[in-house]
């Protein structure tokens, strides 16, 4: 048996992914929030709920930072102590490790963690900016080093050192569209073909705007508490086996590697020890594909696959619905979209519903371990989180 | 009685004064040698915060590279522009721009070299110059 739960999901939210006009942050969680209460209506979160972490990466999108209190007095918990937390585009991975933290402490029986992000209300030069603020600002965005200018490099030295081709990155986009395109809160659901790909314009040599993940408005709420206690709210528990999160270099020059993130690696290290599993035992995963380069990293850093053979992976047809290990059965950052903050969670909420066999059309057959991989900027934060379902 | 000459302070600021003065500048820790570039204040080997002011030759090669095309507004009217990351002796490395080589000449290895004399300093915060990479 592998290891023992650490703490239970007992019910999860997800607002659809896309854009949302007209609607703040706050309103966008509110969404998520509701079908999280609604899908347990055993628990009454006023009173029950004693801690909150908000993932949230940036205030210069709506001028509205302190989103902790913001969130908490909008889904009609005011009182509760309610935190921000903030790791980038790892900001809801970071949360639902620190809710692990506070559920595990015994302060707080039950506990909020979730995410949200309101973007694509601002132009892409802006969105651009407000994303590269996760960099090493004096030596990258000083020199006008960008997000997908980060990732071009690690696809660079990853095309230099292993022979990895564009077309294997196109690969990704064309299978997590796929993905998308069978989930209803996916931002575009829509398949595209591998020329879609190869023909888009550069943004950062190698990488093609279908080499990009979308910029998107959504939140996403998770509600964890004791397993001892999981069974009162309801009878499909997902239980969290394991949990790791670290940190490397903030700037991408200072890392021993361009082509795999220490981050990554360590954060795994520590999930898969406390799950006691190894990685073939995990039957699905979501993973941080900003870039189709990262997920293709992100492959050989969980031990999906051995160093520098990604790209092959990818040929195989092993992380495809169907195959051996489908990633990012979501759509992924690619297709879902990427509401930075709320990202983490809102991987989490996939493999909750895949473990309890509600993903419809994406439905992995008989998944009872799946896996969370969240980054943050160019990988200076990573976290990990394993799912089982004992049913 | 020998009173220690005063010595400029490791902080980022300085490192870009440095290089300002011609200079490219870093950080040896006086207990393990580990060299840290840009300097700190810690080592992140050994722990110490005791450093010396080293200099290192402006000379290196290129370890990876980008040419980006969709750029932060402050950026936009130098697109495409060359991104790459240098690496000098001893394995010191930093980012930084790349100019006057096409995007057909750049090769993972090739030689650069800073250069220190580039355009005026922004004239908002931070007030530092801005070097970039040529090819040697």
């Amino acid at each position: 048996m592998n290891g023992k739960p650490l703490v239970s999901i007992i019910s999860a939210g997800m607002s659809k992914f896309g854009k949302h006009e007209g609607s703040l942050g706050r309103e966008i969680f509110s969404q998520a929030a509701a079908e999280a209460f609604n899908r347990c209506p055993k628990l009454d979160p006023k009173k029950e709920v004693k801690a909150m972490f908000i993932g949230h990466m940036g205030e210069s999108y709506e001028h509205q930072g302190h989103m902790g209190a913001t969130i908490a007095d909008w889904i009609g918990m005011r009182g509760v102590a309610a935190t921000r937390v903030e790791a980038a585009c790892g900001s809801s991975g970071a949360a639902l490790r620190t809710g692990i933290y506070a559920v595990l402490s015994g302060l707080s029986d039950v506990a909020i963690v979730g995410g949200v992000e309101k973007m694509t209300h601002r132009t892409t030069a802006e969105v651009t900016e407000y994303l590269a603020m996760a960099a090493d600002y004096p030596f990258e965005q000083f020199h006008g080093i960008t997000f997908p200018g980060l990732f071009a490099m690690m696809a660079t030295a990853h095309m230099h050192s292993y022979g990895t081709t564009e077309q294997q990155f196109g690969k990704i986009a064309v299978k997590n569209h796929h993905h998308g395109s069978l989930n209803p809160k996916a931002h575009m659901q829509k398949e595209i073909t591998l020329e879609t790909v190869l023909s888009s314009k550069y943004v950062a040599w190698p990488l093609k705007l279908f080499d990009c993940s979308l910029i998107s408005d959504g939140a996403s709420c998770i509600i964890l508490t004791k397993p001892e206690i999981a069974n009162k709210y309801t009878d499909q528990p997902v239980h969290i086996i394991g949990t790791g999160q670290a940190t490397d270099a903030i700037g991408l020059y200072e890392r021993e590697s361009f082509t795999s993130l220490r981050s990554t690696k360590l954060a795994a290290e520590e999930a898969y020890k406390l799950a006691n599993i190894t990685p073939d035992k995990v039957d699905l995963a979501e993973v941080h594909d900003c870039f189709t380069i990262a997920e293709l990293i992100h492959y050989e850093d969980l031990g999906f696959c051995k160093e520098g053979e990604g790209g092959k992976l990818v040929d195989s047809g092993a992380t495809t619905l169907g195959g051996k290990i489908p990633v990012n059965t979501s759509g992924g950052l690619k297709s879902k979209g990427h509401p930075v903050g709320a990202t983490g969670t809102a991987q989490a909420y996939e493999i909750y519903l895949q473990l309890t066999g509600q993903a419809e059309k994406r439905q992995v057959k008989d998944a009872k371990i799946g896996l969370t991989h969240n980054i943050g900027g160019s990988g200076a934060t990573a976290a990990v989180h394993i799912y089982r379902n004992d049913q | 009685m020998s009173i220690p000459l005063p010595v400029e302070p490791f902080t980022i600021e300085q490192f870009y004064k440095f290089l300002q003065q011609g200079k490219l500048m870093a950080g040896i820790c006086q207990k393990c040698t580990k060299i840290h570039m840009p300097p700190r204040p810690f080592c992140d080997k050994c722990g110490s915060q005791l450093f010396s002011w080293v200099n290192i030759s402006g000379k290196g090669k290129l370890v990876t590279y980008t040419v980006i095309n969709i750029a932060p507004q402050e950026f936009q009217d130098l697109t495409p522009y060359t991104i790459g990351i240098v690496e000098f002796a001893g394995g010191l490395r930093i980012p930084g721009m790349i100019q006057d080589v096409t995007q057909e000449q750049l090769k993972i290895g090739m030689p650069l070299v800073i250069n220190f004399d580039t355009c005026s300093p922004p004239q908002q915060w931070p007030f530092w110059q801005r070097y970039y990479f040529k090819s040697l």
